[in-house]
């Protein structure tokens, strides 16, 4: 399909549009209109104008150390995380949809987590099957009974979302655990303000910027009571984790110190700190740790990333986590396929943003189906996150679906199975012109214990490659400005 | 604001690391000097006077000529005690508290790794042998420059401070030391004749010939040398000069942190900042010099112990 003859800009000549959900242009090819704007800047912007602005936005990357450490290169090179300079935009009621829908999940998930370590009517009355919910691995039988500060096990989530052929939004996954990538938002957000000032002031965007002072009023919020003034801290696995550049970021937005497991030290179910004055009491950890690594008392004996008997003192409400222990459960993918009847049960209400069509390996029919069909459908451990342990069916060899074959019959409840999705796709600039690319969206969730909010926008994460549907930004995604419009 | 123990013990670090790449390329580029002037005299016993002035052990033992030692003692990163490796860990201990130095600073310390890295000694012996300590101690010298114009003179630039002169007195005091244990036979008090190049390098080892001359004239006199690299209290590569920056350090630190386990620590840099203030060179050449720098040394290695006692690891008893 070609684009109307309106453009006959050699910028558009590489664009395809197919059966694919495109942003900014309709089935017809003429623009959205709310993509107008940007579509008319980027028809005027000659070649020396768009260099000019990509290498002034580099420099602010670069200059701001907004970047990753690639290893086995040149030992401790360092890269800017991949951006896309063209932003994706989100309507006011497409965002409305977004943000009622996920209120609605993660109301619920919090309250399923709740009842699952709890009295366990979910289980009771047989809408989730007990066994799914006892043989996944991020069960914590540790946390049966513990009572969580406001009963908030997620404070802090990041839920993906995609797109899909008729323009629907759909929720691809939750991450309930350690969710990255907030420091990527701010900072495309920080980059679009500097390179593109004009055309952002015109558009009546949206802020996002306050996203580290409502975490650190969200973290405040969840303080033990007895506790005046809190020590509030984040916990990171240490510089060798790909995601430090965050935590230093995160932190310094806050304003709280960032901590290591060998800073801290519990006694007498009390938590502290070691600081150069002496021991400090820490109220509340933003902990940016897996729940196997936080204690080897309790978890991973072999772990040095936590702290001995970390746990004890969390048991006895003197310190705070975010993320509670024990969230994983709710974001195991073969759960995810409840979550639709999890929302039923506990809130009487449909679910708002619908769930990928989703097989179960456990289910006979189901599996006998997949089995037959793996070279169109999306195969994914349950889990694992970040893109690890799937089988993508039309880019697969035979012999990867051989061995995944041999795996879900081995262990069935250890995989689901999806179509797979002919994801949405936005335009991205590129030195040739501008070309079409699939996106995702990880919309940031906060939740306090009274309201849940979310920041209009998140991560869009792009496929840089073309025709490639992964957005990890270790397998060539990158990431690009969200702007959620104010009407 | 607060600063974990684990920040402190990790500038603290960085700053001796550098110090020490620093003392260490002065004295192997003035080492190296010097063997030019004087290939007739045996080169053996000159390195081993070296490793004694540097406060190290002998060299692999398949190590003979100079070459071979100089690489080793300067680009061998596996050599704990060679420049490449106090650079880079010196980086390393940057790197770990990158949120807590200026960006400046990272950037800095990150060029000059790469920068020292990436030398082969081969061209570098036989062309310029000079340029690669050159570009180390300006490195460290600009390091020292932008911490100061670009970092907040808080709790953490006293940690950096104390870092740099805990390390710089203690490895003065063996420099001084064993250049005067192995001319020992000679009077003290009368102008250098013989071996005139070998006391010139002394304090050009401390950067101090310039400033020597200024204050006692080109004569160059043994005891001069002593009183002024240990009693000058104006020019930073002295003893005394460091010792009061220790102790001024200490004091700072213990003021912001209103620690209650500084007094031990403050008392120890107090007793060595006495020891300097209240003898005289006289005294101290009559009564022993090397018993004198043996207790300098002495003492900050229990002021180090007391540091880390007061802020870093201290028993968590005493707070609970």
């Amino acid at each position: 399909m070609d684009l109307p003859a309106e453009a006959p800009t050699p910028m558009f000549q590489n664009y395809e549009l197919d059966i694919a959900y495109d942003e900014m242009f309709a089935a017809d090819g003429t623009t959205r209109a709310h993509y107008d704007g940007i579509y008319r800047l980027l028809l005027e912007l000659t070649p020396e104008e768009y260099q000019q602005r990509k290498n002034a936005a580099d420099v602010t990357f670069l200059n701001q150390g907004i970047t990753f450490t690639v290893y086995g290169h040149d030992e401790g090179t360092e890269r800017i995380f991949p951006y896309d300079l063209i932003p994706r935009i989100i309507t006011h009621s497409e965002w409305d949809t977004i943000e009622r829908g996920l209120i609605q999940r993660i109301t619920a998930l919090n309250l399923f987590l709740h009842d699952i370590y709890h009295e366990g009517r979910i289980l009771q009355q047989n809408i989730v099957p007990r066994d799914l919910v006892y043989t996944c691995k991020h069960y914590r039988r540790q946390m049966k009974g513990v009572q969580v500060q406001k009963d908030v096990y997620t404070a802090v989530v990041g839920t993906d979302l995609v797109r899909v052929a008729g323009g629907q939004f759909v929720v691809l996954e939750d991450n309930l655990r350690v969710p990255s990538g907030v420091s990527y938002m701010l900072s495309n957000r920080h980059l679009m303000k500097y390179v593109f000032p004009r055309i952002f002031g015109q558009y009546g965007v949206r802020p996002i910027d306050d996203y580290g002072q409502k975490l650190l009023s969200t973290l405040r919020s969840l303080a033990p009571k007895r506790r005046d003034d809190p020590t509030i801290v984040l916990l990171t696995p240490g510089v060798y984790n790909s995601a430090y550049f965050e935590h230093t970021f995160l932190a310094r937005q806050m304003g709280i110190q960032l901590v290591e497991g060998r800073d801290l030290l519990a006694h007498d179910n009390v938590l502290y700190m070691r600081t150069s004055a002496g021991l400090k009491r820490v109220d509340v950890i933003y902990r940016r740790v897996d729940d196997d690594f936080l204690d080897p008392l309790a978890f991973r004996g072999d772990s040095i990333l936590g702290v001995a008997g970390l746990l004890n003192v969390y048991r006895a409400g003197n310190v705070v986590l975010a993320n509670a222990i024990g969230t994983g459960i709710a974001d195991d993918k073969a759960v995810y396929s409840y979550v639709p009847d999890i929302i039923k049960y506990y809130l009487g209400e449909d679910a708002i943003l619908p769930n990928v069509e989703t097989y179960r390996m456990t289910d006979d029919k189901s599996r006998s189906y997949v089995l037959q069909n793996l070279e169109t459908l999306v195969v994914k451990a349950v889990g694992e996150s970040g893109g690890y342990g799937m089988l993508i069916g039309p880019h697969s060899t035979a012999q990867e679906r051989e061995e995944f074959k041999r795996r879900i019959e081995a262990d069935p409840r250890n995989y689901i199975a999806q179509p797979t999705l002919a994801l949405s796709r936005a335009p991205c600039l590129f030195d040739s012109g501008v070309e079409a690319r699939s996106i995702d969206l990880r919309p940031y969730i906060l939740y306090d214990g009274d309201k849940v909010s979310i920041v209009p926008g998140g991560l869009t994460r792009v496929a840089l490659r073309r025709g490639s549907l992964v957005v990890n930004s270790s397998q060539g995604g990158g990431s690009k400005d969200t702007w959620v419009l104010n009407a | 604001m607060t600063m974990l123990s684990r920040v402190a013990d990790t500038l603290y670090w960085m700053s001796r690391y550098l110090e020490r790449a620093e003392h260490t390329a002065r004295l192997l580029d003035l080492h190296l000097h010097l063997m030019l002037d004087q290939s007739a005299a045996d080169p053996q016993a000159r390195w081993d006077r070296l490793f004694a002035s540097l406060h190290l052990s002998q060299p692999p033992a398949d190590m003979h000529e100079s070459y071979a030692i100089t690489r080793w003692l300067t680009l061998d990163i596996y050599n704990d005690s060679s420049i490449l490796a106090c650079i880079s860990a010196a980086r390393e201990n940057a790197r770990h508290v990158r949120e807590q130095i200026s960006s400046e600073m990272w950037e800095h310390i990150n060029r000059l790794y790469f920068e020292i890295k990436r030398h082969d000694l081969t061209p570098v012996w036989y062309d310029q042998p000079h340029e690669l300590y050159r570009a180390v101690k300006e490195g460290v010298h600009l390091f020292q420059g932008i911490t100061d114009s670009t970092m907040s003179n808080g709790e953490g630039w006293n940690f950096i401070q104390v870092g740099r002169y805990v390390e710089r007195a203690s490895t003065l005091a063996q420099l001084i030391d064993t250049h005067f244990q192995h001319f020992a036979n000679i009077p003290l008090n009368q102008t250098i004749t013989d071996d005139f190049l070998e006391w010139v390098s002394l304090l050009k080892c401390c950067t101090a010939y310039e400033a020597y001359c200024k204050v006692y004239t080109a004569e160059i006199r043994p005891d001069r040398i002593a009183e002024y690299l240990i009693f000058n209290s104006d020019f930073p590569h002295t003893i005394r000069f460091s010792v009061d920056w220790i102790y001024q350090g200490l004091q700072s630190i213990a003021n912001i942190t209103e620690s209650k386990r500084a007094k031990h620590v403050n008392r120890l840099a107090g007793k060595l900042h006495a020891l300097l203030d209240y003898s005289s060179v006289d005294e101290i050449l009559a009564a022993g010099l090397h018993e004198y720098l043996e207790a300098v040394q002495t003492q900050c290695g229990q002021i180090h112990n007391a540091i880390y006692s007061a802020y870093i690891i201290y028993p968590a008893d005493d707070f609970i």
